[in-house]
C-alpha cells in the first residue's frame, strides 16, 4: 500500500518572492509579492535542541523574518494556524549527485591493447583523474522528479557534485525549489570540493591502477600544487590553479568505508587538510580509531538487507563477518553519536530515497537519539558546508525551508504535512483533512446499518454490516466529500446502495443522500458512536525488526578477539629451545618472557608470578618471518608506471584479513608485505607484526630501515600479457631504466641541496633514499643475467642491493652475490610456471647458503606462508642443509635481511618475545603451532581456536534464526553471497574502477 | 581474478637448453631382494625388518626377514623405508611444460562436451616436470585433460617411459566432468560485484549435462554411436569400464550427483575436489562413491572455515568410511605434484594415523583409479613399483630416495634439476 496518498502538489504564487527585476518578462505583467506569511500556534523547533511552544514564524520573500513567541504581525500577512502541529527546519543532504549524470565507463580492461600512459588533456594536470576544475554546475540539470522524491522525505537543500574522478571539482548547493525563478534555487555554485579514490570514467589513462597509487597521486598532487603556487613552474596547469582556488572550500572525501576513511584522513593530516569523510556505515566496528581521525563524517544509512538463508546450502556462502554486519549496522549512527563524533546523514547508497524514513526509524530503534538524528539532517550538514547562517535552523534571515509535521519528527505517529522550500509550499499530506474514523450507526429508510471506518484519514477503509452480516463496502473520501458504495445482504443479486455527503463541521453526524439499488433517492443519516483511533490496524508494513545486537570483535569477523590479547609473563618449562644463537638447540630448557621481551633462558627458572606452561616434549622457536608476503593488503601492484617508488603498501594495510590469523596458526609472527612485480621499480613495502585485531598503524614496525620492491624479467617487460607500449620490453631496457632513474635521483639531490627552488617529488625522494643507502631493495629476480646486472648497476652508484627475492637462479651466481653482499630469499621448490623459471631448482637455497649468501625461504603465497617451517625443512632434503640452519631460513635470516634482527629472529634475552610453541620438532611435517606469541601476547592458541570454532557456529546459527525471522516477517532479503577476497601474489594485477 | 591476458606466443620460443630426459630403465632381468627396511604396505599396515623379492617386474615375496628368503641381488636397506610408488591422480603432468608459454600447453580443447578427447596422446614422457616427480617417490600418475563441462578421457601412466604408449598403465580409464557450479562469480569486467553468489543457471546447466548423458545412452543402446564421437566415448561409463570423475566442490552439488547417478544407473563415480564431501560422508559411503580430496595444501574456501579444514578433509572422510585419496589440482599443479607425500603427511599432522596417510597416496589411490590389481600396495603378484627412502617419506627431511623401481626396473632418480644442482655444486667446489 502506498503511503503517500496525495500527489505532491506545489502551490505556486503564494509568495512570488525573488525580485529579479533585471530579467525580461514576456509572459505577463511584472508582479511582486511582499506579503508576509505567518504561522502561529505551532511548536517551532528552531534547532534540534530548542523549541518555542505556541510560537510564531514569519516568512517573507523566501526568508524567515522573525521567529518567536511575541512577534509583530504585519498587516499584509496571511496567517496560518498550526495548533498542535510542529515546525522543523527542512533537511540537507551534503552528499548527492542530484541532477548530475556520472559519465559512463569506456569499458574493457585498462590493461588490454596498448594501455594509455599519458594524460589526454592539454593545459591540465599530468593525470586525467585529477579534475579539480570540474564545476558541477556546468553538468547540472535540475531534476524535478527526483527533487519531488527528496521533498517528500523532508529535504530542502542538496549538495550535489560530479561523482567522477579522484579529485572531482566543486559541487553546488541547490534548494529543492521546483518553481522558483531561474537562479533562485542555487544556494551556492561552489559549495565544496569533492574527492575520492576512484578514477574518472572520462579517461583511460592507466595510472593509478591501485588504491595505493591513488593515495600517492593525491599526495604528489598537493606537492605539485604547492610548487605551482610558487610560480616556478613553466607550464600552464588549469587543474592545479583550480585546486588552489578550491582550497578554502569544505573538502568532502568519498571514502566509502571505515578503513578508506582512515586512509584518506592520513593524507589530509599530511597536508593540513581535514576532510569531511563520507563513511561506509561500518564505522561502529572500530569506533575508537574512527574517533582519532577527529574528522566530521557523512554517514550513509545503507543497512544491509538480511541474507536469504532459507536454503542452507546457499547460506553457507555468507561469512560470519557479513552476517554480523547485518546485525550490527543499524547501531552505526548511535555508536557514532555516543562517541561524540560529528556526523551528517546522507541518502547516498540508499536504493530509494523513500527508504530514509524507515532507516532513520531503525537507527532510532537501535539507540540513536532523535535530536541527534534531526541535527544530522539539518544543523550539522549546514555547519559542515559553512551555511549555518542560511540553512539548517529556523532563525531570522535563514531560508524559509521548513517542515510542518503532525507530531514530533521520527515519532511513530508523525506525518510530514508540508515541506516549504524557499518560501514555496509543497504539500505532502493534507493537514486540513478531518478525521472520520470511527463506528457509525447508519439509518437508511428505517433500516439500521453498522459502519466502521478506519485507516489513514486521507484514505480510509470502511465496512458495513447489517444483522452482523458483512457487506462488500467501498469508501471514497476526498475534498470533504464522502461516498460509500455497498452491496446487498442478498449476495445472489448484484445490487448496490450508494451514500454521498459532505462532512463540513459536523463530522460526528452526517446527513446525506442515499441512492437505493432500485435507483430511488432518499436521505440517510450516520451517527458516530465511538472514535476509532487504531490507525495502525491496516498498516501492513512490517514492524521494524529489533534484534539482539551481537558484540563487535577485533577484527569484526570470524576468529576475531572480543578483547585484544595483552602481553603476559609466561614461563615455558622443559622445552627444546631453538635459540638461533651460539647456544644452538637447548634441551629441557626454560624460557621466561616478561613485558613483551625474552627475560631469561635456563634450567629451573623461577616462575615468579608468570603463567607456567609445561612444554615437556615440545619445541620453542622464535616466530617465523616471511620476507615475501602479499596478505593483509588492499592493493599490491601499482602497474600504471614503470616506476612506482611513490606508492607504499603501508598506506593500504588490511588488518582484517583472515590470512593474518591463518598465518599465526602456522607460527608466522612477522611479514614483509611487498609490492607486486609489475614494474622495474615497484612500491615501498610494509613490514608488520601479525597482531590480529589491531589497527593497521599498530601492525607496522617503527624505527626500522625501510624497503622497496624492485623486479626484473618477464613481469616488468610485460611478456605474458598484451602490452607493448611501455618501456622496457626487454632485459636490456631494464638496465637502462635503472641507470636513468638513479641518475635522475642524483640530479634531483643536487638541485635540492643547491638551495634553488625545486618541485618535491615523492618518487625521486624515494629513489634518492635507495641511492643513498637509506632504503633497501628487495628485488624480484629469476635469471642470472639480470641478477648480475642489477648488482653491477648498484655498484656503479655505490650502494648495495639488500635482497634478491625469488632469486631462483641465485645458485648460478651465488659467488657473485656473496661478493656483493646481497642476501637471497627464495622459494623452496617452485618452478615451471613460466619460461624464466625453467632452471629453478630446489637446491637453490642450499647452494646460496653454502656460498655464504644470507639465505631465507619465503612464500609469496597466502597458503604456503602458513607452512613455511615445512618449506624450510625442504632444504634438508634438497642439498642437505642442517636442521638448525634450515630453521634460520625462516626466522633469523629473514630478520637479518629485514634489518630487524636486533628485535626478532632468535631466542635471546632482551629480544621481543615473538615465539612459537610447537607440538613437536619445528621442521617435522607432523608438528603444529600450538601457541603463537607476539611481544608476550598470545595471538594464536590451539585450544582457544577450538573454542572459537564453536562460538562461530553458534553465532551463525543465532543470526540465521534472526534472518529467517526477518524474511518471514516480510522484510526484503538479498541472496546469499560471498564477498570477493582477492589472494594476491607477485603477478596479480588489480584495477581500481 | 587474474587480469593477465596471455598472448599467443608464436614460434618465438626457443628451448635454451636441450637436455633430454633421463633414459628409461631397462626391463628387470634379474631377481632383486630388498632386506631390512620397514615396509609400508600401502594398506595401513607395515612390516618391520622386511624382505621383499621381485622378479620380472612383479613382487614374488614379501614378509618379515625371518619368514622370507631373499634371493638374487640383495639390497640391504636396514633402517630404511620402502613404499609402494606414490600415485598422483588428476594431474596434467606431461600435458603442459611451462604454464605461461602457450606453445607448451596441451591440456584442454575447445568445446564443452569433449569425452572423446584423450589425454594420453599428448602426454610428453620427456617432460622435465615428469622426471622431477620420481626423486620424491611419485612413480605413477593419472593424466587428465582440463576444461569444458566434460573435459575428456584420462589415462594412467608410469613415469619412466620412452613414449606414451609404453607409459600406459591403464588407458582411457575415466571420463572427467566439471560439474556445474552452484555458485557463480560476479563478472568484474561488466561492473558486477566480483564476489560469489548462487548460480542462477545452475539448474539449466545441470539439465544440459543430464540431457547429454541421456542422449549418449540412447545413442549407445541403439549402436548408433559410432558416428558420434562424443556419445561413443561415453560408452564405458554405462558398462562400468570407465570411471566417471566428477570435479566439484559443494555439498549441494554432491547431492545432485547422487540423483544423477541413480537416474542413469552410473556404475563407478569418483568425486574430485569435493571440499564439502565430509558433510555428506554417510551418503557417499552408502553409495560407494570415492573421493579424490581437494589439495591439502590450500587455503580454506570460506573465511569462517577452520584454518585446518583442507588439512583434515581427507581424515574426516576416511573416519566416516569413505574411500579417499589425495590429488593436487590447482595453481602450479604440475610442479607441485611432487609434494603429494607431504600433503599426506599434513593430513597425519592433523589427526590421521600415519599409515592411513600413506594409503592416501598409494593403496587408496590405486583402488580409486582401478589399478589396484597391479599396483598401489606391496603385495605378492603386484608390480614391483616401489622405492627405498632413507626415512619417513611423508616428511620433507627424510623423504630421500636411494632407489626406485617401476615394474621392477631400476629407474634413474636424476632430473634436470639434480643435474643443475651437481653442475653448480661442482663449479663452486672446483673453484
Amino acid at each position: 500500500m502506498k503511503k503517500l496518498l496525495l500527489s505532491l502538489t506545489v502551490i505556486f504564487g503564494i509568495m512570488n518572492s525573488y525580485s529579479q527585476d533585471y530579467f525580461p518578462k514576456n509572459d505577463g505583467v511584472n508582479t511582486t509579492n511582499s506579503n508576509y506569511t505567518v504561522f502561529k500556534n505551532a511548536t517551532i523547533h528552531t534547532t534540534p535542541d530548542t523549541e518555542i511552544k505556541n510560537g510564531f514564524l514569519v516568512v517573507q520573500k523566501g526568508r524567515i523574518i522573525e521567529v518567536g513567541n511575541a512577534v509583530s504581525i504585519p498587516t499584509n500577512s496571511v496567517v496560518i494556524d498550526l495548533k498542535g502541529k510542529h515546525i522543523y527546519a527542512s533537511f540537507i543532504d551534503p552528499f548527492t549527485n542530484f541532477g548530475i549524470k556520472k559519465p559512463k565507463s569506456k569499458g574493457g580492461s585498462p590493461f588490454a591493447g596498448n594501455p594509455q600512459y599519458g594524460a589526454s588533456r592539454e593545459g591540465y594536470y599530468w593525470n586525467d583523474h585529477i579534475r579539480p576544475e570540474t564545476n558541477a554546475l556546468s553538468h547540472f540539470k535540475y531534476d524535478t522528479k527526483k527533487a519531488d522524491e527528496y521533498i517528500k522525505q523532508g529535504y530542502g537543500v542538496l549538495n550535489t557534485h560530479m561523482p567522477d574522478g579522484i579529485v572531482r571539482g566543486t559541487g553546488l548547493l541547490v534548494a529543492l525549489n521546483n518553481k522558483g525563478p531561474e537562479g533562485s534555487r542555487l544556494v551556492s555554485d561552489r559549495s565544496s570540493q569533492f574527492l575520492s579514490f576512484s578514477k574518472s570514467n572520462q579517461s583511460k589513462q592507466l595510472y593509478p591502477t591501485s588504491l595505493m597509487g591513488a593515495i600517492a597521486l593525491l599526495k604528489q598532487m598537493y606537492h605539485d600544487a604547492n610548487w605551482y603556487a610558487t610560480g616556478n613552474s613553466t607550464n600552464k596547469d588549469l587543474a592545479l590553479e583550480a585546486l588552489q582556488r578550491n582550497k578554502k572550500l569544505p573538502q568532502v572525501f568519498e571514502a566509502g568505508s571505515r578503513i578508506n576513511s582512515f586512509r584518506a584522513d592520513k593524507i589530509g593530516d599530511q597536508f593540513n587538510t581535514q576532510y569531511i569523510l563520507v563513511g561506509g556505515g561500518d564505522e561502529y566496528a572500530r569506533i575508537d580509531k574512527v574517533k582519532t581521525t577527529n574528522a566530521q563524517y557523512i554517514i550513509p544509512l545503507n543497512f544491509p538487507e538480511a541474507y536469504d538463508v532459507s536454503d542452507p546450502f546457499m547460506a553457507n556462502l555468507v561469512s560470519l563477518g557479513d552476517m554480523r554486519h547485518w546485525n550490527q549496522a543499524p547501531t552505526n549512527p548511535s555508536v557514532l553519536a555516543k562517541n561524540n563524533i560529528t556526523f551528517s546523514l546522507t541518502t547516498h547508497k540508499l536504493k530509494n530515497i523513500a527508504d530514509l524514513k524507515n532507516r532513520i526509524a531503525k537507527a532510532i530503534e537501535y539507540g540513536l537519539d532523535k535530536k541527534t538524528a534531526i541535527a544530522a539532517l539539518t544543523t550539522i550538514p549546514a555547519q559542515m558546508l559553512g551555511k549555518s547562517d542560511l540553512l539548517g535552523s529556523l532563525k531570522k534571515g535563514s531560508y524559509a525551508n521548513f517542515l510542518i509535521t503532525k507530531s514530533e519528527l521520527f515519532s511513530k505517529e508523525n506525518i510530514i504535512y508540508e515541506n516549504w522550500v524557499q518560501g514555496y509550499k509543497n504539500v505532502i499530506h493534507d493537514m486540513n483533512i478531518t478525521d472520520i474514523n470511527g463506528e457509525y450507526e447508519v439509518v437508511i429508510t428505517g433500516k439500521t446499518y453498522d459502519l466502521s471506518i478506519s485507516g489513514e484519514s486521507s484514505k480510509p477503509k470502511a465496512e458495513i454490516k447489517i444483522d452482523e452480516i458483512k457487506l462488500g463496502t467501498k469508501i471514497n473520501y476526498k475534498d470533504d466529500w464522502v461516498t460509500i458504495t455497498f452491496t446487498d445482504k442478498d449476495t445472489t443479486k448484484t445490487q448496490y446502495t450508494r451514500l454521498s455527503t459532505t462532512i463540513g463541521d459536523t463530522p460526528k453526524f452526517w446527513k446525506g443522500k442515499a441512492i437505493l439499488p432500485n435507483g430511488s433517492h432518499t436521505a440517510f443519516t450516520a451517527k458516530r458512536k465511538t472514535e476509532n483511533t487504531s490507525q495502525k490496524k491496516n498498516d501492513k508494513k512490517p514492524a521494524i525488526d529489533q534484534n539482539e545486537v551481537l558484540p563487535v570483535t577485533y577484527p569484526n569477523i570470524a576468529y576475531g578477539n572480543s578483547q585484544l590479547p595483552t602481553s603476559k609473563s609466561i614461563l615455558f618449562k622443559n622445552a627444546t629451545v631453538w635459540t638461533n644463537e651460539k647456544d644452538g638447540i637447548l634441551n629441557e630448557t626454560d624460557v621466561l618472557i616478561k613485558n613483551g621481551k625474552i627475560a631469561a633462558i635456563g634450567k629451573n627458572l623461577n616462575s615468579g608470578n608468570a603463567t607456567v606452561i609445561d612444554a615437556t616434549g615440545k619445541h620453542l622457536t622464535s616466530g617465523i618471518i616471511d620476507e615475501h608476503s602479499h596478505i593483509a593488503a588492499a592493493a599490491i601492484n601499482e602497474a600504471g608506471h614503470n616506476s612506482s617508488a611513490e606508492v607504499t603498501i603501508e598506506d593500504v594495510i588490511s588488518p582484517d584479513d583472515i590470512n593474518i590469523y591463518r598465518n599465526l596458526a602456522g607460527g608466522v609472527t612477522t611479514i614483509q608485505i611487498l609490492h607486486g612485480s609489475a614494474n622495474p621499480i615497484g612500491g615501498r613495502s610494509a613490514i608488520i607484526k601479525l597482531k590480529w585485531g589491531e589497527n593497521a598503524d599498530n601492525l607496522i614496525y617503527s624505527d626500522t630501515p625501510k624497503f622497496i620492491k624492485f623486479a626484473l624479467g618477464e613481469n616488468v617487460k610485460q611478456s605474458n600479457w598484451q602490452s607493448f607500449s611501455r618501456f622496457p620490453q626487454s632485459r636490456m631496457g631494464v638496465e637502462q631504466l635503472y641507470i636513468d632513474y638513479f641518475s635522475r635521483a642524483k640530479a634531483y639531490e643536487k638541485l635540492k641541496n643547491s638551495g634553488k627552488p625545486y618541485r618535491k617529488d615523492i618518487e625521486m625522494e624515494t629513489i634518492l633514499e635507495i641511492v643513498n643507502g637509506k632504503r633497501h631493495i628487495s628485488c624480484h629476480s629469476y635469471v642470472q643475467s639480470e641478477i648480475n646486472m642489477l648488482m653491477k648497476v648498484a655498484e656503479k652508484f655505490n650502494f648495495k642491493i639488500n635482497t634478491f627475492t625469488h632469486i631462483l637462479e641465485g645458485y648460478k651466481v651465488a659467488d657473485k652475490m656473496a661478493a656483493h653482499g646481497v642476501g637471497g630469499s627464495t622459494f623452496s621448490d617452485w618452478w615451471a610456471y613460466k619460461y624464466e623459471v625453467n632452471d629453478a631448482i630446489p637446491y637453490n637455497a642450499a647452494i646460496m647458503h653454502k656460498q655464504g649468501v644470507l639465505t631465507a625461504i619465503n612464500s609469496d603465497d597466502a597458503e604456503m606462508s602458513r607452512r613455511l617451517n615445512q618449506e624450510a625443512a625442504k632444504s634438508v632434503k634438497y642439498g642437505g642443509v642442517s636442521e638448525e640452519d634450515a630453521l634460520k631460513f625462516v626466522t633469523l635470516n629473514p630478520a637479518k635481511l629485514l634489518h630487524i634482527d636486533d628485535k626478532v629472529g632468535s631466542i635471546k634475552i632482551g629480544k621481543d618475545a615473538d615465539l612459537v610453541l610447537w607440538t613437536g620438532h619445528p621442521l617435522s611435517i607432523y608438528s603444529k603451532a600450538e601457541k603463537t606469541i607476539i611481544e608476550g601476547a598470545v595471538y594464536f592458541d590451539l585450544e582457544k581456536d577450538k573454542a572459537k570454532r564453536n562460538s562461530i557456529e553458534n553465532e551463525k546459527n543465532k543470526i540465521s534464526t534472526m534472518m529467517l525471522k526477518a524474511k518471514n516477517s516480510g522484510l526484503k532479503t538479498q541472496p546469499a553471497r560471498k564477498k570477493e577476497k582477492q589472494h594476491f601474489e607477485c603477478e596479480t594485477l588489480e584495477t581500481i574502477h | 581474478m587474474k587480469k593477465i591476458i596471455f598472448i599467443l606466443v608464436l614460434c618465438t620460443v626457443f628451448i635454451r637448453q636441450i637436455s633430454a630426459q633421463q633414459t628409461p630403465a631397462k626391463a628387470q632381468n634379474e631377481t632383486i631382494s630388498i632386506t631390512g627396511a620397514t615396509a609400508h604396505i600401502g594398506n595401513g599396515t607395515i612390516i618391520k625388518n622386511s624382505t621383499i623379492v621381485f622378479e620380472n617386474g612383479k613382487i614374488t615375496a614379501i614378509g618379515s626377514n625371518q619368514n622370507t628368503t631373499a634371493k638374487g641381488t640383495i639390497i640391504n636397506a636396514t633402517g630404511k623405508h620402502i613404499y609402494p610408488g606414490f600415485i598422483a591422480p588428476n594431474s596434467t603432468l606431461g600435458l603442459v611444460e611451462i604454464g605461461a608459454v602457450r606453445a607448451t600447453d596441451d591440456d584442454s580443447e575447445i568445446g564443452n562436451y569433449n569425452p572423446h578427447i584423450r589425454s594420453i596422446i599428448a602426454y610428453n614422457t620427456e617432460s622435465k616436470i615428469v622426471e622431477s616427480m620420481r626423486p620424491n617417490g611419485i612413480l605413477l600418475a593419472q593424466i587428465t585433460p582440463r576444461g569444458g563441462r566434460i573435459s575428456g578421457t584420462s589415462s594412467i601412466v608410469q613415469l619412466d617411459a620412452w613414449n606414451w604408449e609404453d607409459a600406459v598403465i591403464k588407458i582411457d580409464d575415466g571420463i572427467h566432468i566439471n560439474w556445474p557450479s552452484s555458485f557463480s562469480r560476479g563478472r568484474w569486467w561488466l561492473g558486477e560485484d566480483s564476489g560469489y553468489k548462487p548460480n542462477k543457471k545452475y539448474v539449466k546447466q545441470l539439465k544440459e549435462l543430464n540431457d547429454f548423458i541421456a542422449q549418449a545412452k540412447a545413442s549407445i543402446q541403439s549402436n548408433e554411436s559410432e558416428n558420434n564421437l562424443p556419445y561413443h566415448a561415453m560408452k564405458g561409463i554405462f558398462d562400468g569400464k570407465k570411471t566417471i570423475f566428477i570435479h566439484l566442490e559443494t555439498e549441494k552439488e554432491i547431492l545432485d550427483v547422487l540423483s544423477l547417478s541413480k537416474e542413469h544407473n552410473l556404475k563407478k563415480i569418483v568425486l574430485v575436489g569435493a571440499y564439502e564431501a565430509h558433510k555428506v560422508a554417510p551418503q557417499l559411503k552408502q553409495n560407494n562413491i570415492a573421493v579424490l580430496a581437494t589439495r591439502t595444501h590450500s587455503t580454506p574456501d570460506q573465511e569462517d572455515d577452520d584454518y585446518d579444514q583442507p588439512y583434515k578433509n581427507a581424515k574426516l572422510l576416511m573416519d566416516a568410511g569413505v574411500l579417499v585419496a589425495l590429488q593436487n589440482s590447482g595453481q602450479m599443479e604440475r610442479a607441485n605434484a611432487r609434494n603429494l607425500p607431504f600433503q599426506a603427511g599434513t593430513v597425519a599432522a592433523h589427526g590421521l594415523d600415519k599409515e592411513k596417510a600413506v594409503q592416501l597416496i598409494t593403496g587408496n589411490s590405486a583402488k580409486i583409479l582401478g589399478i589396484d590389481h597391479t599396483t598401489g600396495t606391496l603385495e605378492v603378484g603386484k608390480d614391483a613399483t616401489l622405492f627405498i627412502s632413507i626415512g619417513d617419506a611423508l616428511d620433507m627431511r627424510t623423504n630421500q630416495l636411494e632407489k626406485a623401481f617401476i615394474q621392477g626396473r631400476d629407474i634413474s632418480l636424476e632430473s634436470h634439476q639434480t643435474k643443475l644442482w651437481k653442475r653448480y655444486r661442482d663449479k663452486y667446489m672446483n673453484e
